[in-house]
């Protein structure tokens, strides 16, 4: 289970076809397995790896180094409260505090019905609605504690449902085109399988 | 409005629908780049030389000094930053939910006039909306014949490939963000020999520039280089977009011609951020982004002018002012500060991953009311060791300047309210606990 469905594995090939170097795709074929499973599988990396080029511990090496790639599950909504310097000003620890209280988990850890994933984000660049909160990376501000309160009810009540799909579903545009002009220029196109 | 400049990169940002081809086309879209496939590359470049436009991403070095540096050679990529996550920074953000047709008219201007065939927009991960619209916009524009092969009947072709971040500030840092958009992990390459312009994506000459900053080109072909440089003061010419946050009652994002606006008029008057809360008085303010050291009630009456910043020993960096009144703990600031450079640093270099994370120890101590007198001093040698001499613009023993930017904050709260530290060592903790 969690190998790349025949859906995914489309996207993913459309996506390597628009680098001149097949590894560059490694990062986009990464979010489109969490769209599917909502993290990062281990055969959802076999898979990545074989696609791009590159054995599975590099796809999980780098995996790991971006803050937006899981390689553990995480919960149907990660809910990323920023903390950075402008929302520290506006209150976000008691926000934060909160959350911890509300969801009765600690920071990085998930509810243990699954549905949330608390996180303490660094600055979301939505710091002109400070406190600023991303869920899935869908953006709310100012959330103060009855704001919190009143998100957290919205999600688990499905109200916020097509505002917010599921964890891992990032970019719900898919490319329509190919490249028409690289090739043309003489771009090489991408490497053979080592 | 403190000055009657029409806005250039927030033109469109009023209507409801200025992401779309339709909106975009309304209000004047694309016509920058029929434009320059008029004049030709050469005069394009002649009109971004003229408008001596600097780069918007922080550094804020001439983009047409940047492209001719690659001469004649043959540049291969275009790379357009939208990483943005300098803490308080939220412009890019802004430019690619509101106005993505914008960056992509702005890139294909880029790259026409330094010949390439592909460029890509690094845009942040955490704008799930702002990729959806940059896609969708990119859809638009092939479809329209504003990009793919021969632009507009042209004899010019490019494809434009967005590319997701995944989280990592480091990755704004441009050669970390190729290292990203190699498929690896965000380690900034030493420079030299690693600048873009000579060995940049996959070992090919290549120009990054900041959304912003391209954002600005369709303007620039559309009226000109002379009227762009009209704008503003000496090297600082344009318009800027600069983003207001923390202690003040409008927060948000404000596009100000340069230099016509000083910091006071940013922070108070009326039409921008309205000043500070009832009964609150300004104690310090962040110019330029987290990295740029502090100022305070002095240095109000600067104007938004790259020169004048530098030389009052700060930058105007990513255009972001932090505003902090009298009921900000400063050392928790510093604190917070450092605790994000700490968990953003790449760990390449000894100075940077050691050093962030013993700052961030001390600062914490400090502010618990477990600190020591002698914290200070320590404080303060530890910087030295990450950029010695604590001097603005730092000095640099590491691979990228995210190291040397820690020093920022800390040795502006060391200056500026020793005694507001010791109070916290004599009281056994944080004095303004609860001022809020
Ligand atoms: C640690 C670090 C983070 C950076 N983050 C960004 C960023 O988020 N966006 C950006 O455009 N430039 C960022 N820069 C600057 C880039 O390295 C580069 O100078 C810039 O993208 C060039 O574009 P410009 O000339 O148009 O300003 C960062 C630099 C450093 C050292
Ligand atoms: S200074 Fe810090 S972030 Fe920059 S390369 Fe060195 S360790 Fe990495
Ligand atoms: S500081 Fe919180 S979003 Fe910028």
């Amino acid at each position: 289970m969690a190998h790349l469905d025949d859906e995914t594995r489309r996207k993913a090939l459309a996506t390597v076809a628009l680098y001149p170097e097949r590894r560059s795709a490694l990062i986009p074929l990464c979010h489109l397995a969490q769209a599917q499973d909502g993290w990062l599988t281990p055969e959802a990396m076999e898979d990545i790896a074989e696609l791009v080029g590159v054995t599975p511990a590099e796809v999980r090496g780098t995996a790991t180094f971006y803050d937006m790639l899981h390689t553990e599950p995480v919960g149907r909504y990660v809910v990323a409260v920023c903390t950075n310097i402008a929302c520290m000003l506006s209150g976000a620890y008691e926000t934060l505090e909160h959350a911890e209280e509300r969801l009765g988990v600690h920071v990085g850890q998930t509810t243990e019905d699954g549905m949330f994933t608390l996180e303490d984000a660094e600055c979301l660049a939505g710091c002109d609605k400070a406190p600023c909160i991303q869920v899935n990376h869908r953006f709310f501000g100012p959330v103060d504690p009855p704001a919190l309160d009143r998100l957290v009810d919205d999600l688990a009540s499905g109200a916020l449902d097509e505002v917010v799909p599921p964890h891992g579903v990032l970019c719900r545009v898919e490319r329509t085109v190919g490249l028409e002009a690289a090739g043309a220029a003489g771009v090489p196109a991408a490497e053979e399988a080592p | 409005m403190i000055t009657d400049a029409a806005p250039i990169v927030t033109a469109r940002v009023g209507h409801d629908d200025s992401h779309t081809l339709e909106g975009y086309l309304a209000t004047g879209g694309y016509e920058g780049l029929r434009r320059a496939l008029e004049l030709g590359r050469d005069q394009v470049r002649a009109e971004v030389d003229a408008a001596s436009l600097l780069g918007r991403g922080g550094a804020g070095f001439p983009a047409g000094r940047k492209w001719s540096m690659l001469g004649r050679a043959d540049v291969t990529y275009l790379v357009v930053n939208g990483d943005e996550s300098e803490p308080a920074t939220f412009k890019d953000h802004l430019l690619v939910e509101r106005d993505p047709h914008q960056v992509i008219e702005g890139a294909t201007i880029a790259a026409y006039a330094l010949g390439v065939a592909q460029a890509f927009v690094f845009c942040r991960g955490e704008f799930a909306l702002g990729l959806e619209r940059l896609t969708a916009a990119v859809n638009e524009a092939y479809a329209h014949g504003a990009l793919g092969r021969s632009i507009f009947g042209s004899d010019f072709s490019l494809d434009l490939v967005i590319h997701p971040g995944a989280g990592a500030y480091i990755c704004g840092e441009e050669t970390a963000l190729l290292e990203s958009l190699e498929g690896k992990r965000g380690f900034p390459r030493i420079k030299p020999p690693y600048f873009p312009a000579a060995i940049g994506l996959y070992g090919a000459p290549t120009v990054v520039n900041n959304v912003e900053t391209v954002s600005n080109l369709p303007w620039i072909v559309r009226h000109g280089g002379a009227a762009f440089a009209a704008l503003g003061t000496g090297s600082s010419t344009g318009t800027r977009l600069f983003a207001l946050s923390g202690h003040v009652r409008r927060p948000g994002w404000y596009e100000l011609e340069m230099s016509k606006v000083t910091f006071r008029d940013l922070i108070f008057d009326p039409s921008l951020g309205g000043g500070l809360a009832e009964g609150r008085s300004l104690k310090a303010f962040i110019p330029g982004g987290v990295s740029a050291p502090w100022f305070g009630p002095e240095q109000l009456d600067l104007g938004l002018d790259q020169e004048a910043v530098g030389k009052a020993g700060s930058m105007l960096g990513s255009g972001s002012v932090v505003v902090m009144d009298d009921s900000t703990c400063v050392l928790r600031a510093a604190w917070r500060i450092t605790r994000f450079f700490h968990r953003e640093s790449c760990g390449q270099c000894t100075p940077c991953r050691e050093g962030g994370g013993w700052l961030e120890k001390i600062l914490r101590r400090l502010e618990e009311g477990g600190g020591r007198e002698e914290d200070l001093d320590l404080l303060m040698d530890a910087c030295d060791n990450i950029a010695p001499g604590v001097s603005w613009p730092p000095q640099q023993t590491t691979i990228c300047v995210l190291g040397p930017s820690i020093p920022s904050s800390i040795a502006s709260a060391v200056r500026m309210f020793r005694d507001e530290l010791l109070l916290h060592v004599k009281e056994g903790g944080c004095p303004l606990r609860g001022a809020r």
